[in-house]
């Protein structure tokens, strides 16, 4: 249960960017998350809703991207798609793999309101 | 408006860790995170690490509880220097409070520094400390499907040690049942089995340790 830290460290980074950007709403916040990092998303939903009240990102939405977990075989160099528990190469079932992706944790980007200034 | 941000969200954790590693390595400390359930031997294993690398190495300890004394205070009845952090109810240690832990160390009189992580199987596993090694602790009695449990930790981990090994014949724990889990997660990590309490099996671990810190110099 560290997605309320991690909730937190989204928000700051993301309202800093918003305010930089001299925005007064953030419609939504997108992350990507590697589906090997164990983060649950409902419990980051659960904490952007209690950590985002009296901010300008009160009301906005998360839009998560989870990214599937996949490695290279470094004996055969195979590249293959796995789960979180089996992480052999599929081709010679060698132990020795490297992670391609779904290691992920990342604010992708944000859709902020900014009046216009004209 | 788009804002395109791509940044990680650990980035400030992941900075101040990058500096932590930096700062170690220029006084030339080799660090060890363990990791473990609360409960599974994380102290003794520690107390049994220092009777048999104290007369190598220059050792201190580095602590993380949510809240007490308890475990600094066993270390410093050994003689260890040891630095207690209590995160407050936070489930695992962040970067922010080992640069702070070792603000309080005589960096330039230690050679290896062991942190004792939170005791938690999910969350110190997000959490780069700017240590050389995580390893894990996993003892008998919590049973022998964890790595299907929490597939992270074992998949991170540089090492795997099975504590309270010679509690195996009183437990339903298929010792080749964990050992081809903790494979399939992660080939390269090598299993030792010990009885932290009694030292049985803390030699081949230590001297894993000892061969990390030697290459490391």
């Amino acid at each position: 249960m560290h997605e309320m830290g991690i909730m937190a460290e989204v928000l700051e980074s993301t309202l800093a960017a918003a305010s930089d950007a001299g925005a007064t709403h953030v419609k939504s916040i997108r992350l990507t998350i590697g589906e090997l990092t164990g983060i649950v998303p409902d419990a980051l939903e659960f904490a952007f809703e209690a950590l985002s009240k009296g901010t300008i990102a009160e009301g906005g939405t998360l839009d998560i991207t989870v990214v599937p977990a996949a490695s290279r075989c470094l004996t055969c160099g195979e590249e293959f798609t796995h789960d979180a528990i089996d992480r052999r190469c599929t081709a010679c079932g060698s132990f020795l793999c490297e992670v391609l992706g779904g290691d992920e944790l990342v604010i992708s980007g944000a859709d902020v309101d900014v009046p216009d200034t004209d | 408006m788009e804002l395109d941000l791509s940044r990680p969200i650990l980035e400030k954790n992941d900075a101040l860790a990058a500096e932590n590693r930096a700062r170690l390595a220029a006084a030339g400390v080799y660090v060890v995170d363990l990791m473990a359930s609360p409960g599974a031997g994380k102290t003794s294993t520690i107390l049994a690490t220092i009777a048999a690398l104290r007369e190598t190495y220059r050792i201190a300890v580095i602590e993380g509880d949510i809240a007490s004394k308890v475990d600094a205070e066993k270390v410093k009845a050994h003689g260890i220097p040891a630095v207690q952090i209590n995160t407050g109810g936070a489930c695992h240690l962040e970067s922010r409070m080992i640069s702070r832990a070792l603000d309080a160390l005589p960096l330039d009189d230690l050679d290896l520094i062991i942190i004792e992580n939170v005791g938690n199987l999910v969350c110190p596993t997000e959490f780069d400390l700017g240590e050389n090694a995580k390893v894990m602790i996993l003892s008998v009695p919590e049973g022998d499907d964890k790595p299907l449990k929490y597939p992270r930790i074992f998949a991170i981990s540089q090492a795997v040690i099975l504590n309270k090994y010679d509690t195996l014949s009183v437990f339903d724990f298929d010792e080749d049942a964990f050992c081809s889990a903790v494979g399939r997660l992660n080939g390269a990590a090598p299993i030792f089995a010990i009885a932290a309490t009694k030292g049985d099996g803390v030699d081949a671990w230590a001297q894993w340790l000892s061969d990390r810190i030697e290459a490391a110099k």
